[in-house]
């Protein structure tokens, strides 16, 4: 992988964390191309990703939605019962200066897991139809990318767990089943997360702006 | 070994393409481009001090006020770690006193020393510290836990008179505590670990 000035600068990677300039070559799937020097991954591509990931990005966008306006969690004590919502939760913070704890959490909770699910499957759609990619593809992805760490689904989900241990001796639970559409959805959250190879990624849609635009009469539809 | 700098290319962070060192903004994916970013450990350091400043009151005050027919109680994070492993779930206050006192105070400690070493033009296990930065991006998110608990706690546990559980001024000042520490992660520059680096003709792989 040694570098010289005449490789065009397309085929060049630089590694994101240390800088070192690599040439790109096209490995196998299911390999993974490292930075010589801090060990990064720079490459790995996975069989049948794209498909993958729209069907797990789009399974997730209906989860969230429906996680909504399901009930989460029910609690009996002494004849009462108190059943929430996801949005219960997330908007329990009620006064003062806790609005902004609530204003994040229903972010964190619902609204980013929900746009990242939206946006990952704006920009991957054409990659897995092999269509010409959107307008706006290339900022889709990237905002998706962003916002990774700011989603916390499976945090939550863990949450719910050290929660339920808490209150265990004040009261008796059921579990609502958006509480279990949330266990299917940080599962497949994580598993989006690792098929998706950013260097393919982006180098696909390089190659899918390029396709001639199919069915021009599409676009004048309304 | 040659680094994009040293061929006058500027890398992009985002999506690894390399463009002529003056581009400001990435032609692929439209990611500001910076060939080292000046300003990266000044703004560490700023929400590190933000991050600490309130760690702090998110100990000392209560994270969750819970009140029953008789009695009325505030329970601090590390209190509340204590209360559950008096009931027995031992398993569940180590959740909770990792997440919320353990991750928090070494990722301030690990930010402060990638900081320094820089700083200080550290020519001492890159690799390691590498390593050390990718561990701190990964696991600072995982200390919402708390917040997540008490935010579901004090949803769930409103049964009129009998018992109800209202979130206290420590789960603020925590949640700023985590965003904080988080931006102070993402501000950091790792291309800085290596720039002091010497280029050895021997470093390449044999």
């Amino acid at each position: 992988m040694t570098v010289t000035s005449d490789v065009p600068r397309a085929d060049l990677i630089g590694c994101p964390n240390c800088d070192l300039l690599h040439r790109a070559k096209p490995i196998a799937e299911g390999e993974r191309a490292v930075c010589q020097r801090c060990h990064t991954v720079l490459i790995a591509p996975r069989a049948a990703a794209y498909s993958r990931a729209l069907a797990l990005s789009v399974a997730n966008l209906i989860l969230v939605t429906a996680a909504v306006f399901h009930p989460f969690l029910e609690i009996h004590a002494a004849g009462i019962v108190n059943r929430v919502s996801l949005l219960d939760v997330a908007t329990s913070f009620g006064t003062g200066a806790l609005v902004v704890v609530t204003v994040t959490s229903v972010a964190m909770i619902l609204l980013v897991p929900l746009l990242r699910a939206l946006l990952l499957a704006y920009a991957l759609t054409p990659l897995a139809l092999q269509h010409r990619a959107y307008t706006g593809a290339r900022w889709a992805f990237r905002v998706a990318q962003e916002l990774k760490p700011w989603a916390m689904t499976e945090i939550f989900v863990i949450g719910c767990a050290v929660a339920l241990v808490k209150v265990a001796g004040l009261a008796r639970l059921n579990f609502g089943p958006a509480f279990w559409m949330f266990i299917a959805l940080s599962a497949f959250v994580i598993l989006v997360d690792r098929s998706l190879c950013t260097w393919s990624i982006w180098s696909a849609l390089d190659e899918a702006e390029k396709k001639p635009r199919r069915q021009p009469a599409r676009r004048v539809r309304q | 070994m040659t680094t994009a700098r040293e061929e006058g290319l500027v890398t992009c962070r985002t999506c690894a393409r390399v463009w002529p060192g003056m581009a400001e903004a990435c032609g692929r994916c439209g990611a500001r481009l910076s060939s080292r970013d000046a300003l990266s450990l000044q703004r560490v350091w700023a929400w590190w001090i933000a991050g600490v400043a309130c760690y702090i009151p998110a100990n000392l005050y209560p994270m969750l006020v819970t009140e029953t027919l008789t009695s009325r109680s505030e329970s601090t994070i590390i209190g509340g770690a204590i209360d559950i492993a008096k009931h027995g779930d031992l398993g569940i206050a180590l959740i909770v006193l990792i997440a919320s006192v353990f991750i928090p105070v070494v990722k301030f400690i690990a930010i402060a020393y990638l900081g320094l070493s820089v700083k200080l033009r550290s020519q001492q296990t890159p690799v390691g510290r590498m390593h050390l930065f990718e561990v701190i991006e990964f696991i600072g998110r995982w200390s919402m836990i708390d917040v997540f608990v008490v935010a579901i706690l004090s949803a769930l546990v409103q049964l009129s008179v009998v018992a109800s559980i209202q979130p206290g001024p420590a789960a603020l000042a925590f949640a700023l505590s985590v965003i904080f520490t988080m931006f102070s992660a993402k501000s950091f520059d790792p291309r800085l670990i290596w720039d002091y680096l010497p280029t050895r003709a021997g470093s390449r792989a044999p």
